[in-house]
């Protein structure tokens, strides 16, 4: 019962919250730009947390989805956010593509190649004149309709983040209970068990990685909706796939509601830094941020989520600093 | 061969070593304990500061600044192992990004608080001018940091392979429970090449400031450039990181040259993914 209503309590919160914080836009915003994250990081979470592949080349998707919702705007006059479905499909596609040879890679050793792709497109896009080069495409200033989806303020934003979060943890939440869910743990723990026992982790690795990116080109979409404006940076920059790594991380990667406490605590520390400090200031906000995220990685390696879940048997304790299979161990 | 294009290799070769010396710090980490250092970049970045502090309240050039940086980062890199990396090279890899991404913030943004977002440069006669050989024109202080990081990534490469204290290192990464029964102890070992990476990344550092602009976020931009460079060489390989970072040197120059500045960073990814799809283990690694 208890946990019936607790869970009542966060939905009216998560509802209600535009409308407490009706006098503050400064929070009405924040809020919108909590859930904008929490999609990103859920996205990542489908093939960094539960299938353990740890791509800090995110961007690339993120960046193709705000990409297509501005160049629908740019060359067709179409409202941004029917670019979406769009940069869903051509991210689909792409991540079959990037998919098959990386994903053959384990470890730190897909890492590196997912930077490297992310890396090679953030260079190659400012090439391009089409592309807006590297000072960007801005969507429409002034909204023609509805549809633009261009308001002053953040409310809308809010209520449209929050449906498209709470579908997105919905379809992870499927995944989760579903056998896919089970092999994707499977392969996260031990791929080559995973393997004997008959799992095709290769063609699994792959629909997670195509999923996830899709899912990803919705946020870059969604971002471009409400910010109007992208350029290579904003779009392909590494701290993009980072920061939703980290959020991920934070929270608990591998965990449904993980990315979202990740990005409910790292957010607004972000935030304060951009709004109330600035300047100088700025630097002792990232200060606090990065001496979070080691405080976190140094005392809850699985994430500040790991807290509630009842106490686990710990695997023996490996010699001491034993680098044997590091990159492989998970804990479970 | 055109005098031009020779010119374009002889520095192209000069970047080169230099990058080879500031990768050589992150692969032998890698290498080691596989863990990559995602501060790799900042701990230049400190580096490229200790010289800068070094001119302005000493007046000194690279003649002090380089022992006094290899110091000060061989003291950060260890003080880093100790109080965060030996605990998490145990847990998840995703644990390890996260603690050594977060160093990466914690330093940029302490060097930003500290020493403001302004661009720093040493000033150019610190070293020497440059002056011509055989035709060819040469900047003194890229002359400077391509030689030392020649002879240090060579003495980094001896010592690994010809000294007992290299050995013992070596034996701790590849089996850390028999190095322990044979009475070396892993956390010291490890401390040891945190130590060494750190102090020879400080030595980059220090050199690099002689010709290039110091600021805060100097270090994302270096990092990728190692990551490029430790990939292609092999993780874990010096000698890879010297044959990879002249080569890559060689080819941004002359890709550059040919090209155009906007294309060389195209190049240079490109082989990054070549690199990494068709040949993970790079030119000299092992799997």
């Amino acid at each position: 019962m208890q946990h019936r209503f607790f869970w009542i309590a966060v939905g009216v919160l998560a509802l209600a919250y535009p409308i407490l914080t009706m006098p503050f836009p400064v929070y009405q915003r924040l809020g919108a730009l909590v859930l904008l994250a929490a999609i990103g990081a859920s996205a990542w979470n489908v093939v960094g947390g539960y299938a353990g592949q740890v791509s800090v080349g995110h961007a690339i998707f993120f960046g193709i989805g705000a990409y297509s919702a501005v160049l629908g705007y740019h060359y067709l006059g179409l409202p941004p956010i029917l670019g979406v479905p769009l940069g869903m499909i051509v991210c689909i596609a792409i991540a079959a593509v990037i998919g098959v040879p990386t994903l053959k890679l384990s470890g730190h050793y897909f890492s590196m190649a997912t930077i490297a792709v992310a890396e090679l497109v953030r260079v190659l896009v400012p090439t391009f004149d089409s592309l807006g080069g590297a000072q960007g495409l801005s969507g429409p200033t002034l909204p023609r309709t509805v549809l633009d989806l261009s308001f002053t303020s953040a409310m809308p934003y809010y209520y449209l983040f929050l449906t498209v979060l709470v579908a997105i943890l919905f379809v992870t939440w499927r995944i989760e209970n579903s056998r896919m869910g089970f092999y994707l743990r499977a392969i996260k723990d031990s791929e080559r068990a995973a393997r004997s026992l008959g799992v095709e982790a290769g063609r699994y690795k792959l629909y997670a990685y195509m999923l996830s990116a899709a899912m990803t080109a919705m946020a870059g979409g969604l971002y471009l909706t409400m910010i109007g404006f992208v350029d290579p940076e904003s779009g392909f920059g590494i701290l993009i796939s980072v920061k939703m790594l980290i959020m991920a991380a934070l929270g608990g990667a591998g965990v449904l509601f993980g990315p979202l406490v990740g990005a409910l605590i790292l957010v607004p520390l972000e935030e304060i830094s951009n709004s109330l400090l600035g300047g100088k200031g700025a630097g002792i906000t990232y200060v606090v941020y990065g001496a979070i995220i080691i405080i976190i990685a140094r005392f809850l390696p699985n994430g500040l989520l790991a807290l509630l879940k009842p106490t686990q048997v710990k695997p023996a304790d490996a010699p001491n600093g034993s680098p044997v299979g590091a990159g492989e161990k998970h804990a479970a | 061969m055109s005098n031009t294009l020779l010119q374009v290799i002889v520095s192209g070769l000069l970047l080169g070593a230099v990058y080879a010396l500031f990768s050589s710090g992150l692969t032998l980490i890698w290498g080691m304990m596989n863990v990559v250092n995602f501060a790799h970049g900042e701990f230049v970045m400190l580096a490229m500061y200790v010289a800068f502090m070094v001119y302005t309240s000493l007046g000194l050039g690279p003649a002090a600044s380089v022992p006094i940086a290899a110091m000060a980062l061989a003291a950060v890199g260890m003080a880093s192992y100790f109080l965060l990396v030996r605990h998490i090279m145990k847990g998840p890899m995703l644990a390890q990004i996260l603690g050594t991404f977060g160093l990466s913030l914690f330093l940029r943004y302490s060097a930003f608080w500290w020493f403001g977002s302004d661009f720093r440069t040493l000033p150019d006669t610190l070293v020497g001018s440059p002056f011509q050989f055989a035709g060819l024109r040469l900047d003194a202080p890229r002359l400077l940091a391509g030689v030392v990081a020649l002879f240090v990534t060579l003495g980094l490469h001896l010592i690994l392979t010809r000294t007992s204290l290299g050995s013992r290192m070596l034996a701790v990464s590849e089996d850390a429970t028999a190095a322990q029964l044979m009475g070396i102890r892993p956390e010291r070992m490890q401390a040891a090449a945190w130590g060494l990476a750190a102090g020879a990344t400080g030595i980059a550092g220090a050199l690099i400031a002689t010709f290039f602009y110091t600021s805060p976020t100097v270090g994302e931009t270096l990092a990728i450039v190692a990551f490029v460079t430790v990939s292609l060489g092999g993780f874990g390989s010096v000698p890879g990181a010297l044959v990879a970072g002249l080569l890559i040197g060689l080819v941004e120059s002359v890709s550059a040259y040919k090209l155009g500045p906007v294309y060389k960073d195209v190049v240079v990814y490109s082989l990054f993914v070549l690199v990494l799809w068709c040949r993970p283990q790079g030119l000299m690694g092992k799997m």
